[in-house]
């Protein structure tokens, strides 16, 4: 760990605070229908879009009504996304003459863009034409973002409504939270990103003579196209001379920004934003850690506005960024440790002139406390996306993107969903206080009842259950665990970190796993659909029965939730009910793995 | 239900045109027009052709250039149509033996160079197209070199200095030198003028 290092976090964390206030109170009046100054430009042409699509602005919803309209677009986003894989060959804005997507694969793609996850079995620059990812992954960055706004706005507003049977109008808060917040915020974030030299063209890739010609051993093939084996039955192998590098280009920071405002975390290119052409500087990679915890954590203040006490929404955070700074700090150590096993074979790995540490996977340009602060950041919130490869992390700097998102992506969490899993956190914090001092519980003068219980209790339990369960059958089934590179705790580490990601809407991965295979596309298309849809639904049901309440004012029992005791009881909460569900099967992968690395 | 599944395909098209097909376009044209040589990919020109990028470097094990980062990428190391890590973990024993066969590469090309082998000349990088390597690294392989290129040491430390790229705004990332560049610049000093 070097002085600069530290720094660099610190920065983030300055940077970060100073912007929640000006943004949150922003997405406030937006989401309040106030004047916000982008009305003037943005105002005329919302209008419009409610006109053609028949919505009544004025028309607020009751939740099932709300759950319905999400569902619908969802489904139709996920359809549509689909049938653009599927079709890519016959489509235009297809320069390298990709073929359709296989239909498990483009079926795990399409739930995993719907859901806001961005986990990705595929190579972006060689299997999606720009049109796929165009209008398709790039529309869903947008939308499924939108969705878990309005979600969260939806729950607020329960929060805050006495005795009332709506919460709002889905198809408002959709289209504020794309016209208002997403697009001219990515507009802004991708031109900078150009002017750092992340790529932005549709012209097909750049071909250029390497300064140097490469060999390699390309295994012979057969006139059927089946490798040559020889009499040991070893595939045959010619020396092949490549004097030419193929550069992919395309429209990258488009989507490179939205997907980081977002929290999607989808990447043009397969290596993500470790790629020089998405994320080619420290600065943007400055930008794009700070453009995935922008929005969840400003979250916050819009919260606290709308609630009408911005303490709530910064006790919310300073749960949120108390975890995240201890993890980061976490990840920052184990890394900077470097690899005992390499330092045997005569590898410099201290941080003299050099990054140091362990840099098998990570960026000379990023160095380690960038590539830490990255993969925390990426799975705190739900972004995925990866400055630095997570498989070959030391065991305990993976442990931690792991640890992230077995929160159940609450520290921050995704855009709108990160917050509305806190706030049900926050409930069962109220729930747990109330039973020690044989009160009624209350959060901001609603009373926490069974009902609310009985949903918050099937928010927390369900995601355990699907990375559990999905893990426990992937582990013991040949078509599980064929997939895994890496051999031992780590190839469990695998297996455990799919299921993670998937099920908590993340979408990084270690990825030595292969998984584009049947299986895996399947299981994580069905984790995916479940952990979001399965979620979205008992929150918005948590809003309709809040709004239906009365607001009590609080009495000489009522448990302050601004106040530190309960920023101390909310992180004990969140530790414990989420994410200590989780220890033994970390004590299979990566615990063992540290172990077995210190112990020689 | 009806009048709500009428809003959600109206609305999901017109949301599909302005975000999926207006932003990206519009940000390409503003991009192009704006920062043309950056949006294109930063590509390097000689005598008016592209011969590489600024962002993506090349394999080298000529011992009179300096080497850039091992590369994972498939079938050939930095195919730029094909980025990709290694992912193999820290306990794999894939891992290790390919490090240190990358050490010993190293050091029979530089015979008496007993220095430890800064780690990022060893190993992959995150993308497999990784620009860089540290100042350490090119140290390390300055003496090797100037020896193949029968310079001077100092000449070949000089040129490396001018190819180093600070920290951004003398803090964020780290210090690094551009291996392409740096490797065109040394075939541009041989060159007869």
């Amino acid at each position: 760990m070097t002085i600069n290092g530290l720094a660099q976090i610190g920065l983030f964390f300055l940077v970060l605070v100073a912007l929640v206030k000006p943004l949150g109170w922003y997405m406030a009046r937006v989401y309040t229908g106030q004047a916000c100054g982008m009305d003037r430009v943005m105002g005329p042409f919302e209008r419009l879009i409610y006109r053609v699509c028949g919505v009544r602005a004025a028309e607020e919803m009751n939740w099932r009504t709300y759950a319905v309209a999400m569902l619908l677009f969802n489904g139709t986003g996920l359809v549509t996304l689909y049938a653009l894989q599927r079709l890519q060959g016959f489509l235009p804005l297809n320069p390298s003459a990709f073929e359709a997507v296989a239909p498990d694969l483009a079926f795990n793609t399409a739930s995993s863009f719907v859901t806001n996850t961005n986990w990705q079995a595929y190579g972006g620059e060689s299997t999606l034409s720009y049109l796929t990812q165009m209008l398709g992954l790039t529309v869903q960055n947008f939308v499924s973002a939108a969705t878990g706004m309005a979600i969260l706005v939806a729950l607020i507003r329960g929060l805050i409504a006495r005795t009332a049977v709506t919460i709002g109008n889905f198809w408002v808060d959709l289209t504020r939270s794309t016209l208002y917040i997403f697009l001219p915020l990515s507009a802004v974030l991708a031109l900078l990103l150009v002017s750092q030299g992340t790529v932005q063209t549709i012209g097909s890739a750049h071909h250029t003579a390497f300064l140097q010609p490469v060999t390699y051993d390309k295994p012979m093939l057969d006139a059927a196209g089946q490798p040559v084996l020889d009499e040991k039955g070893i595939a045959k192998t010619e020396s092949t001379a490549v004097i030419e590098q193929t550069l992919a280009v395309g429209p990258v920071a488009s989507q490179v920004a939205i997907k980081h405002l977002g929290t999607n975390g989808g990447g043009f290119f397969n290596a993500n934003a470790a790629h020089p052409y998405e994320n080619p500087t420290p600065l943007t990679d400055f930008i794009l850690i700070l453009a995935e915890t922008l929005i969840a954590a400003s979250l916050t203040y819009t919260f606290g506005t709308m609630v009408g006490d911005t303490r709530q929404g910064w006790a919310i955070l300073a749960a949120m960024l108390s975890v995240l700074l201890f993890f980061v700090l976490g990840a920052y150590w184990a890394e900077s440790a470097g690899n005992p096993r390499l330092a045997v074979l005569g590898v410099e790995q201290t941080a003299v002139n050099a990054p140091g540490g362990n840099m098998e996977g990570k960026e000379v340009r990023f160095g380690i406390a960038r590539s830490a602060l990255f993969a925390t950041a990426t799975t705190a919130t739900s972004t995925g996306a990866v400055n630095s490869m997570h498989d070959s992390f030391t065991p305990l700097g993976g442990l931690v993107p792991l640890f992230m998102m077995q929160f159940g992506e609450v520290i921050l969490g995704g855009v709108g969903s990160g917050l509305y899993g806190m706030l049900v956190f926050a409930i069962i914090a109220v729930f747990i206080a109330g039973l020690m001092v044989g009160r009624t519980p209350e959060y901001l003068g609603k009373k926490i009842e069974t009902y609310e219980m009985k949903m918050a209790a099937l928010l927390i339990l369900i995601m355990p259950i699907i990375v559990l369960g999905f893990t426990a059958v992937a582990v013991v089934m040949e078509s599980g665990t064929s997939s895994i590179l890496n051999p031992g705790a780590h190839g469990f580490s695998e297996i455990l970190y799919a299921y993670t990601s998937q099920g908590n809407n993340n979408g990084s991965a270690f990825g030595g796993l292969n998984a584009n295979t049947p299986f895996y596309n399947l299981t994580g298309a069905l984790a995916m659909l479940v952990s979001r849809f399965w979620l979205a639904i008992p929150t918005l049901a948590l809003a309709g029965s809040l709004a239906r309440k009365t607001i009590v004012p609080a009495g000489p029992g009522t448990l302050p939730t601004h106040r530190p005791l309960f920023v101390g009881l909310l992180v004990g909460v969140v530790i414990m009910v989420g994410a200590l569900t989780f220890v033994p099967a970390l004590a299979l992968g990566p615990v063992v793995e540290h172990l077995l690395i210190v112990a020689r | 239900m009806a009048a709500q599944l009428r809003s959600a395909l109206t609305m999901f098209f017109i949301l599909t045109i302005l975000t999926g097909l207006a932003y990206p376009l519009a940000v390409t044209g503003i991009a192009q027009l704006l920062f043309p040589h950056q949006a294109n990919g930063s590509l390097i020109y000689k005598d008016g052709k592209p011969i590489g990028s600024t962002l993506i470097d090349q394999p080298f094990d000529d011992p009179k250039y300096f080497w850039s980062r091992p590369s994972a990428t498939a079938p050939f190391p930095y195919n730029a149509a094909a980025s990709s890590g290694s992912n193999l973990g820290p306990t794999n024993p894939a891992l290790t033996e390919a490090v240190k066969s990358r050490v010993a590469n190293l050091k029979s090309t530089d015979p008496g160079n007993d220095t430890p082998v800064p780690v990022d000349l060893v190993t992959a990088s995150g993308s497999g197209l990784d620009p860089h390597i540290s100042p350490a690294a090119a140290e390390y392989q300055v003496r090797r070199v100037a020896r193949a290129r029968g310079r001077e040491e100092a000449f070949v430390r000089t040129v490396v200095r001018q190819h180093t790229e600070g920290r951004q705004f003398g803090m964020l990332g780290e210090t690094r030198v551009n291996v392409l560049a740096l490797n065109l610049a040394l075939d541009a000093s041989d060159e007869p003028r």
